[in-house]
């Protein structure tokens, strides 16, 4: 038992003070303001205030903190990306992921479980012998591996896959971890009000003010206040955001689904990644095993949930390990995941002075959070794109230089 | 052993004529034909049926309705029985799930002694050490976890079915009966579905004991039964509500898509727990399940009763329970002046003492801590606070809670219904439903027996207009005369262990605590104390939840609002959801050939294709080899049949064609084919095919195995938007393609036609409509692998009779057939490139080499404009062929090695084989452009780190004159693209 636990048998009331305070009202001016309360915009707040002495901040969230994509993703946290641009960039989130529950002092149940990608076919091999070559140029633990290592790690696995699809081989990726989403908007939540930043949840932003290509304020449902600088970080809002500032971007959104079962005793260790049988799956520290998917194929403004899904996955989940037949699925659910022509994000500075953009997260923002909001946070302060995300912008489209990790993100995971 | 059975109970559910044995943690146990795990241990005397997640507390039976998440069992390969609702069937080996050393002696129940340094979500705020995080995390993973997995369990293919109907019913208790019959009668074709064995719901058990009440039910239910146009499932549930009345019914055997043109949700409601300490005692249940156990499995609940009531519902249950043998006590209710009816009149004469203005402060465990010992009482104030100065304690082996209910809206809120609370009722009720869903009975907050009879009535008559049949709606329904829920049915104590959630073990609280550390709206304090996370998704505990924060916070609960409702509403099997696991497999015509031939199958997306055709005492590589030289020095087949396959005719084909290729067609001869490269807007090569013309507004072209698909959508998308005078028909599945190659591929092809096939009639690049026998085929000269060659386009159902015949023919030059790995080796030795093997997502013609294929001064087509823009950025990389030392030893590089320079990514292999021909390996690669001079050295390093040093090499390798193609003894102008 450790020792921290003590406090609360031995007081009498909870010894616990609020998380985070729910300011009254919005002030007239704030230095910046984060439109999105999810995990992205509350570490961009926290590191503005911790590492940039910004701190009359207001993170406005239409919902509740951690409400979207955040609460809505199967948190795998891995780097073996496919780009150079990537790598470099997921990898310093890992690395950063890895103190977090220190640096809270909140535990996020960042749980190391090494993350194997099956390859199904020859041409997969390939496009992961690709990933595991730059991944260790890098120097990211990453690399190809054969079945028999994808059967030592999961015994129980069915290496054919029903016969349909045996298993080549894969892409093993060491330090592939999960964590307790809902934690890490709590935690980045905590540290950003602890150093003065403002937390409005319940709060929509309704117009944004331009004067002259510059950002001057932002109309809320709770009045209007004033601001040189504007994050937006609000994923698969993001398009209604930009129409604010009239703004084009690429990005289009399509529904991500996921499901859920009933705990069961742990038997899953790894997470395994099946890309041609569309599964992704681990086993939560609650014994669940969350599973998903790839994208439904259209694009769609909304987080309904569909039968379609439940039903192909868990035919994909049977093929993989038929002695689930029995376990339960309880709850499926959708997050609405802002996709870019090239799987990659859009990050920093637009043509607007004083808006930043940190969207096109698709299906791999959240183990971006970290360093999503380093950077993010760095570009704030600065008005200069950070390095990792120089090759983010939203003109690269215009530029003909795109990125290229459609072959690592796509159900990537 | 029996010794809680009744006597014969009329209408009960079990068959005393057919015991049946099984065992419970060991222990053997009797029970008959129609009980329920749970009904046969109760009426045993068993009553701890589990252990609760977190403390490992004894559980018994609370709801009997689907909810009780602390007695799922194991049984063989099942996993998370859920007791109370499983039939019990013979032989079942059953055992409480999470349990370390038996539901009996559970030693984690030492975990309660624990629980003040365990609050709530005590596991965010411990255990974050980065050094010992994994040795917390792996003890905290096996404590948590119900069901254990078997392995052995083998893959269950559940049968699926479609159906249709006019109006899907869920629920078959009165309301839902009523509305049944009603829409029923006036035409309407009607599916009602029930989960439970029997139709009837509460009709056959909240009786108060009055028999006109089960007559009733009977009777309507005789009708609905024996109505011509109901179909009645019972243990069928509504699994979820999707867009557009897409709802799946789900009964054991198999899992049914309805798809219901109205639907009328009578869906009742979930009765709920009163929270007081220790109220999660085997023995404290809830009224309803009491009657069922009374009125269904004939159990006797308890011996000695104390009723906790708020609602009419109660006093009927103090009823049936005196009416069947149960001594009550003491009824205790919560509100300080009740509606003084007959029911507490007769209950006062009878000497039963009803405690007004009172709760239940306590539950006192027995000596065996398997049940109640007593039930300790207190009044309360106007808050709801106990008055525990004024405390007695009663005698009692059971403690029976009604004190309200929660709609089952769970269906509701997933088809998008708008709920309103009604502060009268203390219920969320619709306020706006969706077109053609309704809802009646306790849903929609109409509790009383002849109420719901009337209600259900209203929503038939509603559904039945909306389908279209004739029906005049004028019904009224009386308001309920006293509130079914109670506002506020929480005792606070300070011992705690006032269970709120019994999935997740949430005291009283722990909701305040959450609400103090900033929890204080419903979804994050949903997500940070996991109320109504557990399995029963918060079917006995939102509600509560819900009152408590809307009391801390000073709201209605309507202002607190509710998390969202997703499916499912019980959890679905994954046999059920996945079927009988449908997975495509393509097979081309020939594929009965290949597997004579003993081929080695690959997978090319869903088609299965040859890799290679094995040979006894072969290698794999040795066979590949093999068929390589046999293309060479005489003449292979293969089966291309994969390839995608499409005809365009009309006056704007060739337009259409200018349009979505990069290359010219326009002025194509009538006979020729052209190479044919497609880009996608951003001037990426996505695709690329032959493209033949056979007249004026006709042409035929292929496209990737991969591609087909994907590019058929596409251009059908095109030709939507662009509405030019063409058609597109995809031939892929319709036509099959062989491809003959090798210096005696025209011998052979000559003994089967008539055609002139000299270079001066049939030229290379030439197409022509010809018969191969009688087999009409339309014949290309290709040279994809370097040889001379044809590619013979034709009727699928005619290819196995074709390559018979080129097999036959072919047989005196030693004909060769070749898989996928062959000729991948031989269009490489010719330079020839695989799009998507030696392209990726970003490459452009450019990149490629293939601008060539490309005609940038034609007036448009796709990606001409990003071309266009590219042109004048500098190239990124190039794709050259490279050759390694004839006299290389080492391990050869593979597909996706790195280009290293300077310690710098400067590119990577594409493509790599040993050319048997050539004697070396050879391959593609991209590098940097200053990088790609021909005859220059690039070090490629494999995946262990060793450099292997190629030298920059013109493509292609082999026959670079292309001498192969050409008329031997006549050298004919060709045809060139």
């Amino acid at each position: 038992m450790p020792f921290r636990l003590l406090k609360f048998a031995l007081s009498k009331e909870h010894p616990e003070p609020r998380m985070f305070r729910q300011p009254d009202r919005l002030k007239s001016n704030y230095d910046a303001v984060i439109i999105g309360g999810g995990g992205h915009g509350l570490a961009a707040a926290y590191y503005l205030a911790r590492d940039y002495d910004i701190k009359n901040i207001a993170v406005l969230e239409r919902g509740y903190i951690g409400g979207g994509n955040t609460g809505r993703n199967t948190t795998i946290i891995r780097s073996n990306y496919l780009t150079p641009e990537g790598v470099k960039f997921y990898d310093e989130s890992v690395r950063l992921w890895q103190d977090l529950s220190q640096d809270f002092d909140l535990n996020l149940f960042y749980s190391n479980r090494g993350h194997f990608t099956l390859a199904h076919t020859d041409s997969s091999l390939r496009t992961m012998r690709w990933r595991a070559e730059v991944n260790k140029h890098f120097g990211i633990d990453s690399e190809l591996v054969d079945p028999s290592e994808v059967q030592k790690a999961c015994p129980m696995i069915d290496m054919t896959c029903g016969g349909h699809a045996p298993i080549l081989g894969a892409l093993y990726h060491a330090p592939g971890s999960i964590a307790r989403h809902d934690a890490v908007a709590w935690g980045y939540g905590r540290g950003a009000d602890l150093r003065g930043v403002e937390i409005h949840q319940q709060t929509e932003v309704l117009g944004i003010q331009i004067e002259s290509d510059r950002v001057t304020g932002i109309e809320t449902s709770h009045g209007t206040i004033s601001t040189p600088r504007v994050l937006c970080a609000v994923a698969g809002f993001t398009p209604r955001i930009l129409d604010m500032v009239g703004l084009r971007s690429p990005i289009q959104i399509h529904p991500l689904q996921a499901m859920v079962s009933e705990p069961m005793k742990p038997w899953l260790d790894p997470i395994i990644v099946s890309g041609s049988l569309h599964v992704y799956v681990s086993q939560t520290a609650r014994g669940e095993l969350v599973m998903g998917a790839s994208l439904d194929p259209y694009e769609l403004h909304s987080t309904r949930s569909t039968l379609d899904f439940a039903e192909g996955l868990a035919a994909h989940m049977l093929e993989l390990f038929p002695f689930l037949s029995h376990v339960k699925v309880v709850r499926q659910w959708a997050g609405m995941a802002d996709m870019t022509p090239d799987f990659a994000p859009i990050m920093g500075k637009t043509a607007i002075e004083g808006f930043y953009l940190d969207a096109g997260w698709g299906t791999w923002g959240f183990k971006a959070t970290p360093v999503c909001g380093k950077t993010m946070a760095y570009t704030v302060a600065n008005d200069r794109n950070h390095d990792l995300i120089q090759d983010f912008s939203l003109s690269r489209f215009e530029r003909y230089e795109l990125v290229g990790e459609k072959g690592a993100a796509s159900v990537g995971h | 052993m029996n010794q809680r059975r009744l006597p014969l109970i009329s209408g009960e559910w079990i068959d005393r004529s057919q015991p049946i044995e099984f065992t419970f943690e060991g222990t053997r146990f009797t029970g008959y034909v129609g009980d329920t795990i749970a009904s046969a241990l109760w009426a045993s005397g068993q009553q701890i049926l589990g252990r609760s997640f977190k403390y490992h507390r004894p559980r018994g039976i609370l709801s009997l309705a689907n909810h009780d998440v602390n007695t799922l069992m194991q049984s063989g390969q099942k996993l998370n029985i859920r007791a109370d609702v499983t039939p019990l069937e013979d032989g079942m080996t059953l055992s409480a799930i999470n349990t370390f050393g038996g539901v009996m002696g559970d030693r984690a129940s030492a975990i309660e002694f624990f629980s003040p340094f365990l609050p709530v979500g005590f596991y965010y705020k411990a255990f974050n050490s980065k050094r010992l995080f994994p040795f917390w995390e792996r003890l905290i993973r096996n404590m948590t976890g119900l069901g254990q997995v078997d392995f052995s369990t083998p893959h269950i293919r559940t049968a699926k079915r479609y159906d249709f109907c006019d109006l899907l019913v869920i629920g078959a208790g009165i309301s839902g009966l009523s509305a049944a019959l009603s829409a029923a009668d006036l035409g309407a074709d009607v599916v009602i579905v029930d989960e439970s064995a029997r139709a009837g719901g509460s009709g056959h058990y909240q009786l108060g004991n009055d028999p006109l009440q089960l007559e009733k039910t009977n009777e309507l239910l005789s009708a609905v039964e024996n109505h011509p146009r109901i179909r009645l499932y019972t243990q069928t549930q509504a699994a979820g509500y999707y867009a557009d009345r897409w709802i799946p019914l789900l009964d054991r055997d198999r899992f049914t898509k309805m798809r219901a043109k109205t639907v009328i949700a009578a869906t009742g409601a979930y009765e709920q727990p009163a929270v007081f300490r220790n109220n999660d005692l085997p023995g404290v249940i809830l009224s309803s399940a009491a009657q069922r156990l009374i009125y269904r499995y004939a159990v006797k609940p308890m011996n000695r009763a104390v009723v906790l009531v708020a609602n009419a519902d109660g006093y009927r249950a103090v009823i049936d329970l005196i009416t069947n043998g149960v001594t009550v006590v003491a009824v205790v209710d919560l509100r300080e002046s009740s509606l003084k009816s007959d029911v507490a009149q007769t209950l006062e004469q009878q000497g039963i003492s009803i405690f007004l203005g009172y709760c239940v402060y306590e539950a006192r465990a027995n000596p065996g801590r398997d049940g109640v010992s007593a039930a300790v009482i207190c009044p309360i104030d106007v808050n709801g606070n106990p008055q525990t100065g004024f405390r007695q304690t009663i005698a009692c082996d059971g403690i029976v809670v009604s004190v309200g209910w929660a709609p089952a809206a769970n269906l509701l809120y997933q088809a998008g219904t708008k709920m309103r609370f009604n502060k009268r009722l203390q219920q969320f009720v619709p306020e706006v439903l969706p077109s053609g869903v309704f809802a009646c009975g306790r849903v929609n907050g109409v509790f009383e027996f002849e109420q719901k009879l009337i209600d259900g009535h209203r929503a038939g008559l509603e559904a039945a207009a909306h389908l279209g049949f004739d029906s005049q709606i004028e019904v009224t329904i009386s308001p309920e005369l006293e509130s079914p829920s109670h506002p506020w049915a929480i005792v606070e104590h300070p011992a705690g262990k006032n269970f709120v959630d019994f999935d997740e073990d949430l005291q009283y609280k722990d909701f305040l605590n959450a609400a103090q550390e900033g929890f204080d709206n419903i979804e994050l304090l949903k997500r940070y104390t996991t109320v109504g996370m557990g399995a029963s998704q918060g079917k006995h505990s939102n509600m509560s939840a819900l009152r408590i924060l809307a009391r801390i916070t000073g709201k209605t609960p309507g202002e607190v609002g509710t998390t969202t409702s997703r499916p499912f509403f019980h959890p679905v099997p994954l046999s059920h959801l996945a079927g009988r696991g449908f997975t495509p497999e393509q097979r081309t015509p020939l594929h009965s050939r290949h597997v004579k031939l003993n081929a080695k199958f690959m997978l090319a997306g869903m088609w299965q294709r040859p890799e290679y055709y094995a040979q006894s005492g072969k290698s794999r590589e040795e066979c590949i080899c093999l068929e390589a030289q046999a293309v060479r020095h005489q003449v292979g087949i293969i089966d291309v049949g994969t390839l995608g396959k499409f005809e365009i005719r009309g006056a704007d084909a060739a337009e259409f064609l200018e349009r979505v290729y990069a290359g010219r067609y326009s002025k194509m001869k009538i006979g020729t084919t052209r190479y044919a490269l497609m880009l996608d807007e951003t001037g990426v090569t996505i695709d690329d095919g032959m493209i033949a013309r056979l007249g004026a507004e006709h042409f035929y072209f292929t496209t990737t195995t991969s591609g087909a698909t994907a590019i058929y959508r596409e251009l059908s998308r095109l030709n939507t938007l662009w509405r030019l005078d063409c058609g597109i028909v995809n031939l892929t599945g319709a036509r099959s393609a062989i491809n003959l190659a090798g210096q005696y591929s025209r011998d052979v092809l000559s003994k089967l036609t008539d055609l002139d096939l000299s270079s001066v009639a049939f030229s290379y690049l030439a197409v022509r409509e010809t018969h191969i026998q009688n087999i009409p085929v339309m014949l290309m000269r290709v040279g994809f692998v370097g040889e001379w060659g044809y590619e013979i386009h034709v009727a699928a159902d005619s290819a196995p009779a074709l390559w018979d015949l080129l097999l036959e023919a072919g047989f005196e030059y030693d004909i060769c057939p070749f898989g996928v790995e062959a000729q991948r080796l031989l269009r490489l030795e010719k330079g020839h490139l695989i799009i998507g093997q030696d392209t990726d997502g970003l490459t452009t013609p450019i990149e490629a080499g293939l601008e060539w294929a490309v005609k940038m001064d034609k007036s448009f087509f796709i990606g001409q404009r990003s071309l266009q823009i590219l042109a004048k950025r500098p190239i990124k990389q190039i794709l050259i062929g490279f050759m390694l030392d004839p006299n290389f030893q080492g391990t050869p590089p593979q597909e996706c090695h790195l280009i290293i320079h300077g310690n710098e990514i400067a590119g990577r292999v594409t493509s790599v084989a040993f050319s048997p021909i050539l004697n070396r390996h050879i391959g593609l690669a991209y590098v940097k452009p200053e990088l790609a001079a021909i005859a220059d050295l690039i070090s490629i390093r494999l995946s262990d780190g060793t450099i292997v040093s190629a030298t920059i090499t013109p493509t292609p390798f082999y026959d670079p004159e292309t001498s192969r193609q050409q008329e031997d003894v006549t050298q004919l102008q060709e045809v060139t693209v």
